[in-house]
């Protein structure tokens, strides 16, 4: 990949921007650009830019890809593609590649982690074991897991991954998907509504398009009830976050276990007080040994196009 | 011996009257709810350790939280022939000494191996993929000011060695599992029914495991069973996990590894004197800490009230008791 240009949206992992540059491409870091001038500075090295290595955060919209008039591949560093304008790509035969099957087992790891951890109230746990409270008092009951109906939005690899775990766990598994799938074990209910009403723990396994945006709104939420617990491993705009917040602060939801939410890194601060909500940074990925095999994808598909061989994991 | 809990009430019963009622006579050793003693109360006549009649009762309910079961104790009632455990140990019963005396002993069989396997299987995720750690960086802001978290580990394909594969062993190696994780056991004897790979030595099961997990009882052959040996056997990048006793673990041996880099993390929800926890320990970024808190939910309570009723039921009526102690 001698000399070709690479627009790299996000900080990279250092694996991944050791090996880019290593196999000659020519790095340019978009992240280091106040957001303001990203599109200025896409343009100015316009002529050389001919791979995009995007992420969860940003990808590639409609702006980016007409400031590239060479864009060849856009290369995402995630799974999920909602950051990448896959008409514009398809119109412009612009190639794109994302990493599915490499993560698959790390977010349902995640989405069960994030579950216990809600319903146990690990961390809360922890912090009152650190307080020094324990002297005092005993801490409360919390929620056990095993056992609880377990509904999932998208019964895609991500939420068969979690289907599985969970029926460890003698947990009854449901889901929603747009169409019924073969799993006889697994009960389907046809809106997202009536999961809801019938799982005990509902968990957001499926991609965002437009459909799916908000799919978790009020009526989901209210159907699930305040003894429900919301789990999403998926993207921030697949809940309607104020509607959620609202009812996690005034107790109509039972508790929810978040790594992704509408306007990253900003979470909302009424959450910080409540005890039966577990928040993480969008880590569902977030092991080295995951990353590096998704990097690991990211140059195969990137050198795969640039030699003009049949791409590894190509969407458009 | 823990401090005294706050969702069970302080209340033991005291009835010091000749029974008026047909109800058999049950001596409760240990304080109750509201939900225990309403429906202690449908069943049995309860009986206080005050009370003139307790040493002619045959039954008691007990708990490792108040009650040490040894040669006084029984001797102090020296007409008990079953007790009833409500929690999942029963490290603070001579159970040699009741075999002697012809005391059945029961406790609530596998109603708290779930709960514990749970949680255990939530602690060990917690410490790989950070998760209290991380929750505590957005709580403080640090997402946005600091960037993303440090990366995880993946459980996935990790060999996990289970100390002690009773019921809750079983229950978490059935669950991790799941996960994909390889799972390698030590027990008093190997398990011909299960497929997991035995290793009857515990330091070669350290040797060969990425997470050892705690799960044995406590008795004179496991106190600090794991010690400095097996600790610099799991080596630097090993996590332990401890939902059993906390003086299964050699405590400040553990806390200079963890201090010191020597293993990697740990998952502890219970400790050698409780409720208080090493004072290192609570400065550290790579361990979770709980109170031990792994059986503590209400479906395992109204459970466990169920089955000491059907218990006691089962042996005044004649018949064993439904879920003995099980040495295994």
């Amino acid at each position: 990949m001698d000399k070709i240009g690479v627009l790299v949206t996000h900080k990279p992992l250092p694996y991944l921007e050791q090996e880019l540059t290593r196999r000659g491409c020519r790095l340019f870091r978009l992240w280091e650009s106040p957001e303001s001038r990203r599109l200025e500075f896409c343009r100015e090295n316009s002529s050389e830019i001919r791979a995009i290595v995007g992420n969860s955060n940003f990808g590639a919209d409609a702006a980016t890809i007409d400031a590239l008039p060479k864009l060849e591949i856009v290369a995402s560093f995630s799974v999920g593609l909602d950051k990448v304008d896959l008409p514009k790509c398809k119109e412009r035969g612009i190639r794109v590649t994302n990493t599915p099957d490499v993560l698959t087992d790390d977010v349902a790891d995640l989405a069960i982690g994030l579950t216990i951890s809600v319903m146990r109230r690990i961390p809360s746990a922890d912090k009152y074991a650190r307080s020094g409270a324990w002297k005092k008092g005993e801490y409360t009951l919390t929620t056990r897991f095993s056992g609880k109906r377990v509904g999932i939005l998208g019964l895609g690899r991500i939420g068969l991954a979690i289907a599985k775990r969970a029926e460890a766990f003698d947990c009854p598994i449901s889901y929603y998907s747009r169409s019924e799938k073969p799993h006889p074990n697994y009960t389907y209910y046809s809106t997202p509504v009536d999961l809801a009403s019938n799982c005990d723990i509902l968990v957001v396994a499926c991609a965002l398009t437009e459909e799916t945006r908000h799919i978790v709104n009020r009526a989901v939420i209210d159907a699930l009830g305040p003894k429900g617990v919301l789990i999403n491993i998926g993207r921030g705009p697949h809940v309607d976050e104020p509607e959620l917040v609202a009812a996690l602060v005034e107790g109509r939801l039972g508790g929810a276990g978040l790594d992704v939410f509408e306007n990253e890194p900003h979470v909302p601060e009424e959450l910080f007080a409540l005890d039966n909500v577990v928040l993480v940074p969008h880590v569902a990925s977030a092991t080295i040994e995951t990353r590096t095999a998704m990097a690991d994808l990211v140059l195969g598909n990137l050198e795969a196009h640039f030699l003009k061989k049949p791409l590894l994991t190509a969407v458009v | 011996m823990y401090a005294f809990p706050s969702h069970t009430a302080a209340s033991i019963p005291t009835s010091d009257e000749t029974p008026t009622s047909d109800l058999p006579p049950l001596l409760v050793l240990r304080p109750l709810s509201d939900t225990w003693l309403s429906a202690l109360n449908a069943k049995f006549t309860l009986y206080s350790p005050s009370s003139p009649l307790s040493a002619s009762v045959h039954a008691a309910l007990i708990s490792g939280a108040y009650n040490r079961v040894d040669p006084a104790l029984l001797d102090q009632y020296p007409s008990l022939r079953c007790l009833v455990n409500t929690g999942a140990g029963v490290n603070h019963i001579n159970l040699e000494e009741c075999k002697r005396r012809g005391v059945q002993v029961a406790n609530v069989g596998e109603t708290h191996s779930k709960n514990v396997a749970d949680y255990a299987v939530g602690l060990l995720l917690d410490v790989m993929r950070r998760i209290t750690m991380s929750d505590r960086y957005v709580r403080n802001g640090l997402w946005v000011t600091r960037g993303n978290y440090p990366l995880g580990s993946k459980l996935g394909g990790k060999r996990v060695g289970i100390v002690g594969l009773g019921s809750i062993g079983s229950a978490i190696a059935k669950r991790l599992e799941a996960f994909e994780c390889k799972i390698s056991y030590l027990s008093r004897k190997a398990k011909p029914t299960v497929s997991y790979r035995y290793i009857p030595n515990i330091c070669d099961l350290a040797a060969e495991s990425d997470i050892l997990v705690v799960s044995c009882a406590l008795t004179k052959e496991t106190h600090h069973i794991v010690n400095k040996q097996v600790l610099q056997a799991l080596g630097k990048e090993g996590i332990i996990i401890n939902i059993g006793r906390g003086a299964s673990i050699d405590e400040p041996e553990l806390v200079r590894c963890l201090a010191q880099g020597e293993i990697k993390g740990a998952g502890l929800d219970v400790f050698e004197h409780e409720p208080n926890i090493p004072k290192e320990l609570i400065e550290l970024e790579n361990v979770v800490l709980t109170p031990h808190q792994s059986v503590f939910t209400p479906e395992a309570m109204a459970e466990v009230i169920q089955i000491c009723i059907a218990n006691f039921e089962a042996f005044f009526t004649g018949k064993p008791v439904i879920t003995p102690v099980v040495a295994d």
